[in-house]
């Protein structure tokens, strides 16, 4: 195991950001976390930085606990907070030379690393990081990140305001930077940049809800969520949906809604209830579950019972 | 060592950057020696005087001549009555006004003394003061010439000389004053505010998460600093020199040793507020509020220690500059050397030991 989270529990004040916190992630993996804001995800991230003390439990980093022995986890891990961290006066070349000269290193040693992610902004290496655009930005982050050929990799919302063309490159460079075998970390609150881990931890409130893998197929169970397309948009169609009595949860998807039923036989009433709109334009269909259905169905029972079955899979 | 060096490059690449530092660094330093040289000056010069004669005789006209050549004073015209003076005084037409006695030759000879009245403005008490011990210093010189001439059964001749400063200039006084404080300025404030900015904009997270030592941050942030103030310390001794001819009669190595000192100081004192502030803001608000005025006002920069209260007295011997300012007169004034200064330059070093001790344990190595 890269890390162990132990569970951890960390307050603010009266504010419980962290409560039992409990993970693994796995040598050379793309392991997620994801969550709306204020879930407790940076906190997490400044505990495995070796930045904050849990209250309770432990953590550790390929076997350095981030308490005890914090000199040696900040050798071997490369962190990227959530906030843009690097200096906005120095130019982009003059950054990354900041960051290796600081892990005892140089930019050539581990230009071999870096290479997919800087060559992008090479061209730019003169201008100054403060006048780089959001996904530029969070490149050269993530080369400083890596300069120094980190063990582990934390990535505290590395998308977050970055243009959606941007972030598609991003998580190809993450998959890139995985196949050398560096385990990696990283928050999003984007439910479609998940699917690109191996596994992801679901938080909210401070509570693990869920780790689930993408990859795996869910296990078989009879088709209870179903999927609504319209041409004239599906909002309209919303409230009705909720209210039908088989309806056990609804929303938005993108352009499309989507259903989970009760029953199996519920089909039957949302048959009788699309047909009634009588929208040619409508289709519908039974879908697999993606982590976005299973993260919201989670968050719709709020604090029930679900977070002590943690770990699942 | 690398790692050092690396980081110092980045912090003097911040310095020029930002042209604020730029012009606190090195413009400012040198603005303010030149305003207080020219504009805070404790020398008289061309003061009004009116002259009421009652007597209109050969002494009294010779002493108004005398009063007139000295090179302080300019005519404002003569009087008529004592009443006058007020309105002189309200129009601004004179400072200060000589009043002659009548038969002011005559009881001069035979009594072997006369009474002149000085009177003066004292809306303005410092000048006020100045110029009647300037007019006096006049008289007093005029008459002792008079009374060469004549054989007196005795005669006491009190003759003053001031040692350092023969001119009583103020620029003599300022000079080490003003060094101490833009040294304290530039030291303290600087660094206590790059160290909070780095808080502020997050960098001092990744500083943090990274296997920099906390000496290795604060060395590396406020060794430029110490580079740039021995720079200006120099500056000033070189201004305080050609412009207002302030000498430096002693080493310049031994001054320049003790700036160094006293640099050091102020830096781990910028580096204590840093660990206390959040925000450049309140870094900035607490070295102005906490060191600038305690400089300026405690140190005898401006107002002599000597005469405060007590309980201020003892405040002042824990304020750094009162200390170095000491110092910085005896070198620069007196040619004093190390054996003079010891016991102050003793103390700053363990001011020096006592602050460096506080910061470096008072630095989180964490958030929070």
């Amino acid at each position: 195991m890269s890390l162990i989270i132990d569970h951890i529990d960390k307050s603010f004040g009266a504010l419980k950001a962290l409560d039992q916190i409990d993970f693994e992630v796995r040598d050379g993996e793309l392991f997620g976390l994801i969550g709306p804001d204020g879930a407790g995800k940076s906190t997490l991230f400044r505990i495995m930085a070796s930045l904050l003390i849990p209250e309770a439990g432990r953590c550790t980093m390929h076997g350095y606990d981030v308490v005890k022995d914090y000199r040696e986890v900040r050798k071997i891990i490369g962190y990227m907070p959530g906030r843009f961290s690097l200096y906005m006066d120095l130019t982009v070349e003059e950054n990354l030379a900041f960051y290796a000269r600081v892990f005892g290193t140089t930019v050539t040693e581990n230009y071999d690393l870096i290479r997919d992610v800087y060559e992008q902004i090479a061209p730019f290496k003169k201008r100054l990081a403060g006048k780089l655009s959001g996904g530029m930005k969070q490149k050269l982050a993530l080369s400083c990140a890596l300069i120094h050929r980190p063990q582990i990799l934390l990535l505290d919302e590395p998308t977050t305001g970055v243009d959606a063309v941007s972030r598609r490159e991003f998580w190809e460079m993450l998959k890139g930077i995985q196949k050398q075998g560096i385990c990696t970390v990283v928050s999003t609150p984007y439910m479609d940049e998940a699917e690109m881990c191996d596994r992801v931890a679901m938080i909210q409130k401070g509570k693990l809800l869920d780790i689930s893998d993408p990859s795996r197929p869910a296990p078989e169970e009879a088709p209870l969520l179903y999927s609504l397309k319209s041409n004239k948009g599906v909002y309209a169609y919303l409230d009705q949906i909720r209210n039908m009595e088989a309806c056990k949860h609804a929303w938005l998807f993108g352009d499309q809604l989507h259903v989970t039923l009760r029953t199996e036989e519920g089909a039957v009433e949302m048959r009788a209830l699309i047909e009634s709109w009588g929208d040619p334009s409508i289709t519908w269909k039974a879908i697999r579950p993606s982590i976005e259905d299973r993260f919201m169905g989670l968050m719709e029972h709020g604090s029930e019972s679900q977070l002590t079955n943690g770990e699942q899979i | 060592m690398s790692r050092f060096f690396g980081f110092v490059k980045k912090e003097f690449q911040h310095i020029f950057r930002d042209v604020r530092t730029l012009v606190i660094l090195f413009v400012l330093p040198v603005v303010m020696i030149v305003l207080f040289g020219f504009v805070v000056t404790t020398e008289i010069r061309d003061v009004e005087v009116g002259i009421l004669d009652r007597s209109m005789d050969e002494a009294s006209i010779r002493a108004t001549q005398k009063i007139f050549s000295s090179g302080y004073f300019i005519p404002a015209g003569y009087l008529q009555h004592e009443e006058e003076i007020g309105e002189f005084f309200r129009s601004g037409t004179a400072k200060v006004v000589v009043v002659f006695e009548e038969d002011f030759e005559k009881q001069m000879q035979r009594e072997n003394r006369a009474a002149i009245k000085l009177i003066a403005d004292a809306s303005d008490a410092n000048s006020a003061q100045l110029s009647l011990t300037y007019l006096q210093g006049v008289l007093m010189s005029y008459f002792q010439s008079v009374n060469q001439d004549m054989q007196l059964p005795w005669s006491v001749h009190v003759e003053s000389r001031m040692f350092y400063n023969e001119e009583l200039k103020g620029v003599y006084m300022f000079v080490p004053g003003l060094m101490a404080m833009i040294l304290m300025l530039i030291s303290a404030m600087m660094t206590s505010v790059t160290i909070t900015r780095e808080k502020e904009l997050g960098t001092m997270e990744l500083l943090l998460a990274s296997p920099l030592k906390p000496r290795e941050i604060i060395l590396g942030k406020v060794t430029p600093y110490v580079v740039l103030s021995l720079v200006n310390a120099l500056t000033i001794v070189l201004l305080g020199y050609l412009v207002f001819d302030v000498p430096v009669v002693g080493s310049i190595w031994l001054l320049m040793l003790e700036c160094l000192l006293f640099i050091t100081l102020a830096l781990s004192l910028g580096v204590l507020i840093s660990t206390n502030a959040k925000t450049q803001q309140v870094a900035m608000f607490m070295s102005m509020l906490g060191l600038m005025l305690p400089t300026i006002l405690l140190s005898g920069f401006i107002f002599p220690i000597d005469n405060m209260p007590k309980v201020l007295q003892w405040i002042s011997a824990i304020m750094p500059p009162r200390w170095f300012i000491v110092i910085v007169k005896n070198i620069m004034l007196k040619g004093a050397g190390f054996a003079f200064i010891w016991k102050e330059t003793l103390i700053l070093l363990g001011m020096t030991f006592l602050l460096i001790m506080a910061s470096v344990k008072r630095f989180k190595i964490r958030l929070n």
